[in-house]
C-alpha cells in the first residue's frame, strides 16, 4: 500500500511546480493581450511610439514567457510521472482537453512567438498585428482548456464509472465543456490574468514617471494598463465565482469551508470578516460578522441556505457506508460475476463508491472497515478550515486593494492634476498584490477541494503513483533548485531591462542613448 | 462518421507514431543543433548565427513533443501512466535537460557578456544532448520490455530501477536516435548556413549519417535474438480495454514475426539505408535542400522499424507478461477516440498549414552579417 508520506511529498511536489508555473502564466495571458492592444493603437494611428511601447513590453513579455514554457513542459508530463493511478483513473475525461489544449493553443501560442519576435521586418504591418493577436489568443485558449480540465476534478460532470476497465470515461462531452465550475472558473482566471499583467505594466511606468525618464513613453504604457487594469479588476471581483458552486457536495463543503460556516444558518447568512477557525470544536472564535452579505455573495439571493459543515459530514457518513457495499459489488464484477442483480444494484450506488475508496487509506479491505476507521474517513472528508479561510481573505483583500489602485490610477491619468507622486510610488509598491492573490486563490481552489484529487470520485490518497520516498525527495530537490536558479536569473535579466526601458531597443530616441549622445 | 473501436484504436496508433515522427522531424533537428552549438561554431558570432537558424521556429517544433505526451494522455491513458511513472528518472533527466532550451535560446544573448554566454551555450548543449540520447534509451526499454505489473485495483506497481533502464541494448538505441538528430541537425544548417559553418556542417551531416547506419545495422542484427512479445491467446480487439485478459509468451526473436508474416514490412528498414545513403550523397554534392528531406525519410522509417516491430505492443512488461500494454487493451473509451479523432483531423492539417507558412517567411540564410546589422533584436 502506497505511504502517507509519499502522497505528501507527491502533493509538495505538485504544489510547488504547479504554484511556480503560474507565477509565469497570468503575466503571459494578460501581456499578451495588452501586446495586442498596444500595436493595434500603433497599426489604427501610425504613430511610431506606440510600436516601440508593443516592443518594449514584447521583450519583458519574452523574458517570462521563456520561464512560462519551461514550468509547462513539468506539468505536462507530471500527472503521467508521479499520478499515475490518476492518470489511469480518470484520463480518458481528463486527457482529452489536456490534449485539445495541445493542438488548439500552444501550437499556435508557440508557433506565433516566433514571429511576434522576429517577423517585424518581414511581415507586413497589418500581418505583424494579426500575429500577435493570434498569440494573444492561444494563451487564452489555452487557459479555457486547462481549466476545463482543472473545472471537471472541481465538479465532474459527463462522465461515469466502468467496471471492465475500472476507470472514469466520458458520457458527454458537451456537459464537460459547458461544465459551470469550469466557466466561471476560465473567467475568474483569466481576468485574473489581465489585472496582473495591468499591475506590472502600470508599475513599471510609475517608476519611470517616479525618475521623469521618456515620459511620452511611459505615460501612454500608463494610460493603457490604468484604464485596462480596472476593467479587469472589476470582472475578477464582480464576476467572481458564483455558479461554481451550485452543484456537487465537494464545491459545497468548499464554500462552507472558506467561509468557515460550520452549521447551517438562516438564509441569508452572515459573513465572517475575520475570526479564528477551530476544527475540532466547529466554531469559530472572535469572529466579526456582517448580516446579509454571506448569503449574497454564496447564493446571490436572500433566501437559499449555505450548507454548514456538519450538515456535509453527516451527509457525507451515510454516502461512505454506501461506498463501502458499492466496493464490494465492484470486487464481485472484477472477478467476473456478471450476475444481471449484482450489475443493476452496482449500478445504482456507483456514484458512492468514491466515498467507499476514502477508506483505502485506513484499511486494504475496505468492506470490513471498523467504526473508528468510518470515523476516521468522516472526519476527513472535508478540508481543513483555518488555511482556506485565511488565504481566501489574503485574495480579496488584495483584490479590493488592487481596485483602489486602479481606480487612482485611472484618475491620475486622466487629471493631470492628480499626477501626484505618491500615485505612482502606490501603484509601484502593490506589484506584488496580483501574485499573491493569484497564488492563494489556486490555493483555494485546490487545497478546498481535499481529500478529494477529484471530487467525489477519486481520493488524493490514492492518486499518486507507486513511486519510493526517495524518489519523490530526489526529484523535488532538483526542481527546488532549478527553480530557484531560474528565478533568480529570471529576475536579474527583468531587472536589467527595466532599468534601462525602452533605450534597449536602440531606437536613439530614449533616455539613456540621449545620454550616450549628449554626454 | 462513426468508427469501429477496432479501427480507432490502429488510427490512434498511427496518429501517436505520426506526432512522434513530427517531433523527431522538427525538434529532432532542434536538438541536434543545440548538440552542434559548441562545435560548429567557433566564434560568438558564428554561435549566433547557428542559434538564429532554428531562432524563430523551434519553439512552436518542441510543442510536437508536448503534444505526444498530451495525445498519449488522451488516447492511451494508461500507457501514459505506465511508460512515465517507470521511467520516472529518465523523463525525469529529460525535463531537467529541456528546462535549459526555453532559457538558453532566449536569455544568451540577452547579455554581452562572453562568461555568460558561454555557460548558454553549454547549457543549450545539455538542452540537445540529453533528450536526444533519452529518447533512444526510451524506445530501448519499450522493446526490452517494462518491470511493470498490476496490483489490486489496477495500481501500477513498478520494480525497475535507473540503472536497469540503461541497459546495453536501451544505450544502442538511444546513441542511434542521438547520431540521427545530429545527422539531421548538421543538415539542417548546412541549408541555412554559409561559409565556414556550412563547410562544418558539411562535413559533420556525412560522418554522422554513417554513424546512423551503422548503429541501426548493428540493432536490426542484435533484434534477431533479443527477446521478443507475442500474443498467444485470441486477440479480441473491439472490447473494453483491459490489459489483464489475454496470454502473453516471450523469446528471442519474436520481434521480427511481423515482419515474416508480412514480408512487405521489410521496405521500411530498406527505406532507412537507402535514404540515408541519399542523403549522405545529397549533403556531399552541396544540395541540403534534398538531404534535408532524405533525412526526414531516414528518421522517420527507423522509427517506424521499431513500431512495425512492437505491433501490436505498446509497452511489453517483462516480469508480469499478461500485464503488457497492447493497442487493443489500453486505449481510451470509443467516446473519447472517436472526439480525439475528430478534433486531430480539424486541427492537425491547420497546424501544418500555418507552420508551413511560418518556415516560409523565414527562408533563407542566416548570416554573420545578418546578425551584426539586427545584433539587439536577434538570439
Ligand atoms: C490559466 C492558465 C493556465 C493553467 C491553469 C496552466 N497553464 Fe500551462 N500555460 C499557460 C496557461 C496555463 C500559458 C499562458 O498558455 C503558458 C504560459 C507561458 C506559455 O508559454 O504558455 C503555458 C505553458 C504551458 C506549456 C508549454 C507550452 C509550450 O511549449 O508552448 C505546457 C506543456 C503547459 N503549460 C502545460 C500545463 C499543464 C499540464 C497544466 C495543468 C496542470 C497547466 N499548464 C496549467
Ligand atoms: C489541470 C490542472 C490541474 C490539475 C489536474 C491539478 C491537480 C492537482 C493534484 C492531483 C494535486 C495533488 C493533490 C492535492 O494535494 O491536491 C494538486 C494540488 C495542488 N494544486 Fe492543482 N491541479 C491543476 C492545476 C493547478 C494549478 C495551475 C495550480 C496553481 C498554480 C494548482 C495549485 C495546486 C496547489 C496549491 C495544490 C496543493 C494543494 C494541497 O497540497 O493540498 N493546481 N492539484
Ligand atoms: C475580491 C474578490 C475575489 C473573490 C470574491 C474571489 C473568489 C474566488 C474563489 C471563491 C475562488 C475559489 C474557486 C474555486 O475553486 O471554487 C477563487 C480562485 C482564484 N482566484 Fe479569486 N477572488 C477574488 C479576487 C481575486 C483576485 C484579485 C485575483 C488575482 C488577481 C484572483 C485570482 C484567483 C485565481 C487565479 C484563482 C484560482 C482559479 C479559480 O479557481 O478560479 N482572485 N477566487
Amino acid at each position: 500500500m502506497i505511504s502517507d508520506t509519499v502522497v505528501e511529498l507527491s502533493r509538495w511536489q505538485f504544489a510547488v511546480t504547479a504554484l511556480y508555473h503560474f507565477l509565469f502564466v497570468p503575466l503571459t495571458i494578460g501581456l499578451s493581450v495588452l501586446l495586442a492592444i498596444m500595436e493595434s493603437t500603433y497599426v489604427m494611428t501610425g504613430r511610431e511610439i506606440y510600436k516601440d511601447m508593443t516592443q518594449f513590453w514584447g521583450k519583458l513579455f519574452g523574458i517570462n514567457f521563456a520561464l512560462g514554457v519551461t514550468t509547462g513542459l513539468t506539468m505536462e508530463f507530471q500527472f503521467g510521472m508521479n499520478w499515475s493511478y490518476f492518470s489511469h483513473y480518470v484520463g480518458d475525461v481528463f486527457g482529452a482537453p489536456l490534449a485539445i489544449e495541445g493542438l488548439m493553443a500552444f501550437f499556435m501560442e508557440s508557433t506565433f512567438v516566433g514571429l511576434f519576435f522576429f517577423g517585424w521586418d518581414r511581415l507586413t504591418r497589418g500581418q505583424h498585428l494579426i500575429i500577435t493577436w493570434l498569440v494573444a489568443l492561444g494563451s487564452n485558449l489555452s487557459a479555457l482548456w486547462i481549466l476545463v480540465a482543472n473545472g471537471w476534478m472541481q465538479n465532474p460532470v459527463g462522465a461515469e464509472f466502468n467496471y471492465e476497465t475500472m476507470r472514469m470515461e466520458v458520457t458527454s462531452f458537451g456537459a464537460l465543456i459547458f461544465n459551470p465550475a469550469a466557466q466561471v472558473k476560465f473567467v475568474h482566471t483569466v481576468a485574473a490574468g489581465y489585472t496582473t499583467a495591468s499591475s506590472f505594466v502600470l508599475a513599471i511606468s510609475a517608476y519611470y514617471m517616479l525618475k521623469g525618464r521618456d515620459s511620452a513613453f511611459s505615460q501612454r504604457s500608463y494610460t493603457i494598463a490604468a484604464g485596462f487594469g480596472l476593467a479587469a479588476v472589476l470582472s475578477v471581483i464582480v464576476l467572481g465565482d458564483e455558479s461554481g458552486y451550485t452543484d456537487g457536495e465537494v464545491q459545497k463543503a468548499k464554500l462552507a469551508a472558506i467561509e468557515a460556516e460550520w452549521h447551517t444558518d438562516e438564509p441569508p447568512a452572515a459573513f465572517t470578516v475575520v475570526g479564528f477557525p477551530d476544527q475540532e470544536a466547529m466554531v469559530t472564535h472572535d469572529a466579526i460578522k456582517i448580516p446579509w452579505v454571506l448569503g449574497l455573495i454564496g447564493t446571490r439571493s436572500v433566501d437559499t441556505p449555505i450548507i454548514g459543515l456538519s450538515e456535509i459530514l453527516e451527509n457525507n457518513r451515510v454516502r461512505i457506508r454506501s461506498g463501502i457495499k458499492a466496493y464490494g459489488l465492484l470486487q464481485r464484477l472484477r472477478e467476473g460475476d456478471r450476475d444481471e442483480r449484482l450489475i443493476t444494484e452496482f449500478e445504482s450506488i456507483k456514484k458512492d463508491l468514491g466515498y467507499g475508496l476514502l477508506l483505502k487509506r485506513y484499511t486494504e479491505n475496505v468492506v470490513d472497515a471498523t467504526d473508528e476507521q468510518i470515523d476516521l474517513a468522516v472526519k476527513n472528508s472535508i478540508p481543513q478550515v483555518a488555511p482556506l479561510f485565511w488565504t481566501f481573505r489574503v485574495m480579496v483583500a488584495c483584490g479590493f486593494i488592487m481596485l483602489f489602485v486602479f481606480i487612482v490610477a485611472v484618475i491620475a491619468s486622466s487629471i493631470r492634476k492628480c499626477r501626484k507622486n505618491w500615485v505612482f510610488r502606490l501603484s509601484l509598491y502593490t506589484l506584488p498584490l496580483p501574485w499573491i492573490a493569484v497564488e492563494t486563490g489556486w490555493f483555494v481552489a485546490e487545497f478546498g477541494r481535499q481529500p478529494w484529487a477529484v471530487a467525489e470520485v477519486l481520493p488524493t490518497f490514492l492518486s499518486a503513483s507507486s513511486l519510493s520516498e526517495w524518489d519523490i525527495i530526489l526529484s523535488l530537490s532538483g526542481y527546488v533548485f532549478l527553480y530557484t536558479v531560474f528565478l533568480v536569473i529570471e529576475v536579474f535579466l527583468m531587472m536589467k531591462y527595466i532599468r534601462q526601458g525602452p533605450s534597449i531597443l536602440h531606437k536613439r530616441r530614449y533616455h539613456f542613448e540621449m545620454d550616450e549622445r549628449g554626454g | 462518421m462513426i468508427f469501429d473501436y477496432d479501427t480507432l484504436r490502429i488510427i490512434w496508433w498511427a496518429f501517436l507514431g505520426l506526432l512522434i515522427i513530427g517531433f523527431a522531424i522538427t525538434g529532432g533537428y532542434d536538438l541536434g543543433v543545440g548538440v552542434l552549438l559548441p562545435f560548429l561554431g567557433k566564434t560568438d558570432e558564428e554561435r549566433r548565427v547557428i542559434l538564429n537558424a532554428v531562432g524563430p521556429t523551434w519553439e512552436g517544433n518542441q510543442v510536437w513533443f508536448v503534444m505526444a505526451g498530451g495525445a498519449l494522455f488522451a488516447a492511451w491513458p494508461t500507457v501514459y501512466a505506465v511508460s512515465f511513472s517507470s521511467m520516472y528518472f529518465a523523463l525525469l533527466l529529460t525535463l531537467f535537460a529541456l528546462f535549459l532550451r526555453p532559457l538558453g535560446f532566449d536569455y544568451r544573448s540577452k547579455m554581452p557578456d562572453q562568461k555568460w554566454r558561454g555557460n548558454w551555450d553549454k547549457a543549450l548543449f545539455v538542452g540537445g544532448f540529453v533528450p536526444a540520447l533519452v529518447f533512444g534509451i526510451a524506445f530501448g526499454n519499450l522493446l526490452k520490455g517494462i518491470p511493470f505489473q498490476f496490483e489490486s485495483d489496477m495500481r501500477i506497481v513498478y520494480f525497475g530501477n535507473l540503472l536497469g533502464l540503461l541497459n546495453p541494448f536501451a544505450l544502442l538505441a538511444g546513441l542511434i536516435s542521438m547520431s540521427m538528430f545530429i545527422m539531421h541537425g548538421a543538415v539542417y544548417l548546412q541549408i541555412k548556413t554559409v561559409a565556414s559553418v556550412a563547410r562544418r556542417a558539411r562535413k559533420t551531416a556525412i560522418a554522422f549519417t554513417l554513424v546512423t547506419i551503422i548503429l541501426f545495422a548493428l540493432a536490426g542484427w542484435w533484434i534477431t535474438f533479443l527477446d521478443g512479445y507475442h500474443i498467444t491467446s485470441a486477440i479480441s480487439s473491439n472490447l473494453a480495454s483491459n490489459p489483464l485478459a489475454k496470454f502473453v509468451k516471450r523469446g528471442p526473436g519474436l520481434w521480427l514475426d511481423n515482419y515474416g508474416h508480412i514480408p512487405q514490412l521489410w521496405a521500411i528498414p530498406a527505406t532507412a539505408f537507402i535514404s540515408a545513403l541519399c542523403t549522405m550523397i545529397m549533403s556531399r554534392l552541396n544540395r541540403p535542400g534534398s538531404a534535408f528531406i532524405f533525412s526526414c525519410v531516414t528518421i522517420a522509417s527507423i522509427i517506424l522499424t521499431a513500431g512495425g516491430s512492437l505491433f501490436p505492443f505498446i509497452i511489453p512488461s517483462s516480469i508480469s507478461l499478461s500485464s503488457s500494454l497492447t493497442i487493443w487493451d489500453s486505449s481510451s473509451s470509443l467516446v473519447t477516440l472517436n472526439l480525439m479523432f475528430w478534433v486531430t483531423v480539424i486541427f492537425l492539417p491547420l497546424i501544418m498549414i500555418y507552420t508551413s507558412w511560418v518556415f516560409r517567411v523565414f527562408r533563407g540564410k542566416v548570416t554573420v552579417e545578418h546578425i551584426r546589422k539586427n545584433s539587439h533584436k536577434l538570439y
